[in-house]
């Protein structure tokens, strides 16, 4: 499959790749990764005139970390991801999904920003970035512009993204040490989107729930904070009823389509399996 | 739509090319310049068979545009023996473990591996097998592959030990 013509560009500043954006308008497409968006391309689902990729941009391939404040660029990789013991060592459970997505040569070119910008339901870094709070940063023409991953996603492949603007940056603060985390994914085989999957991010004080954060990934439209499933859960010693209760919760806000990956209600299903099984083993590694 | 031009380094040689942006990588390599060990299995990102090591890392060349590729190194099958001519370890073992059946998708298995066993010189069966989990393989069940990577990675640690 041969994709339709393209002009390609390679700009070195984000500054410069938003004056192509603004330039080029609405024919001009951001690559990084590309695997998502080469194989739309193959199919003429996509047919960009201009090629804008970001890998020469040094100011968005680095992940710092200042104490608890933790800056990502849109440009690091899946790889670059998990290697990351600094990352590792203060938020797990991105090097835990990072492991759950696509393939060892995909996650070798796949960006944190595509994961989180393109705004596909079954792309898993946008609930866990719901699940930590964190914020993206748009650049466009006038500036930059902080946009809450809970805020971001309208739906499937709508996102609150100008198509003048970029996603450069992603940052949020660590959860408190000691926490427990899980992404539990249930896929058809390795390598697959989800057929559903949540994220669970727990903070115990003693026996008592202190905080929890539970979003769920591709079982409706856009990812899915799981708000009264968090009220649910705080303040309780994770009893099996509070756990149930929570699960219900969760599973009353999705909404999944029926495909490949199993009818509405058996991905609905699944969701709350996932999310039973990822506050139990979240709680084993809280302290 | 312009021609770019297109300079990378395969295999130890230096190649140049005026390309079509819309060019794949794998393309480039197979129609350009007649590396046809790298196969279009899948096309659509899946199957691995396309797998080439492009700086220091495997990538799937049917999901890359050659600008992507411009400028970088570039390993394919055809760069994987020896100087000599005579064959990697890693394509002896599969010989001998008959790793293959029909072959088709050898050259990214092995590709692969290569950059695999840099990873991680002494994988476990489970490592070896999440390792290639973007190659997939419709004739062997993976047995041999997987036994063929591990003798490999014996062999490369004994001859690694004994220099």
């Amino acid at each position: 499959m041969i994709p339709g013509s393209f002009d390609y560009h390679r700009p070195q500043s984000v500054s410069e790749a938003v004056g192509l954006l603004k330039d080029k308008g609405d024919e001009a497409f951001i690559v990084a990764g590309g695997h998502s968006l080469i194989p739309m391309m193959k199919l003429r689902m996509s047919t960009p005139e201009h090629l804008i990729d970001i890998q020469d941009i040094a100011e968005i391939k680095n992940i710092s970390i200042f104490g608890s404040d933790v800056t990502i660029g849109a440009f690091v990789t899946q790889a670059e991801i998990i290697s990351s013991e600094a990352l590792h060592g203060i938020c797990p459970v991105l090097r835990e999904a990072s492991l759950q997505i696509a393939d060892p040569q995909i996650r070798n070119v796949g960006t944190i920003g595509g994961n989180v910008a393109n705004g596909d339901p079954g792309n898993d870094m946008p609930a866990i970035m719901q699940a930590l709070d964190a914020t993206f940063v748009l650049a466009g023409e006038e500036g930059t512009r902080e946009v809450k991953a809970r805020d971001f996603y309208e739906a499937a492949y709508f996102t609150a993204r100008a198509e003048t603007e970029m996603l450069t940056l992603i940052k949020f603060t660590a959860p408190a040490a000691g926490h427990g985390s899980c992404y539990m994914k249930q896929k058809r085989k390795i390598g697959d989107y989800a057929t559903a999957a949540a994220v669970v991010i727990l903070t115990m004080n003693g026996t008592t729930v202190q905080n929890v954060e539970i979003a769920l990934t591709n079982v409706a439209d856009t990812p899915l904070y799981a708000e009264e499933a968090n009220r649910l859960l705080i303040g309780t010693s994770l009893d099996d009823a509070s756990i149930k209760a929570a699960v219900e919760a969760a599973k009353a806000i999705t909404d999944p389509a029926d495909d490949g990956r199993g009818p509405k209600d058996f991905r609905t299903h699944i969701a709350g399996v996932m999310v039973e099984r990822a506050i139990r083993q979240a709680a084993t590694t809280a302290s | 739509m312009s021609k770019m031009n297109v300079k990378m380094t395969v295999n130890g040689k230096e190649i140049e090319s005026l390309s079509e942006p819309r060019t794949l990588l794998i393309h480039f390599l197979r129609e350009d310049h007649k590396l046809k060990g790298p196969h279009i299995g899948c096309d659509t990102g899946h199957c691995g068979a396309c797998t080439v090591d492009l700086d220091g890392k495997s990538v799937k060349s049917c999901m890359t545009f050659v600008g992507q590729a411009n400028g970088a190194n570039v390993t394919t099958i055809e760069g994987i023996a020896n100087p000599d001519g005579t064959l990697h370890v890693l394509q002896e073992a599969f010989k001998e473990h008959h790793g293959l059946q029909c072959g088709f998708c050898t050259p990214g298995m092995i590709t692969r591996a290569y950059r695999l066993l840099q990873e991680n010189p002494s994988p476990t069966e489970k490592e070896i097998r999440y390792g290639i989990s973007g190659n997939l393989c419709r004739c062997t069940g993976y047995q041999n592959i997987v036994k063929a990577i591990s003798m490999a990675a014996q062999t490369l640690n004994t001859q690694e030990a004994a220099e």
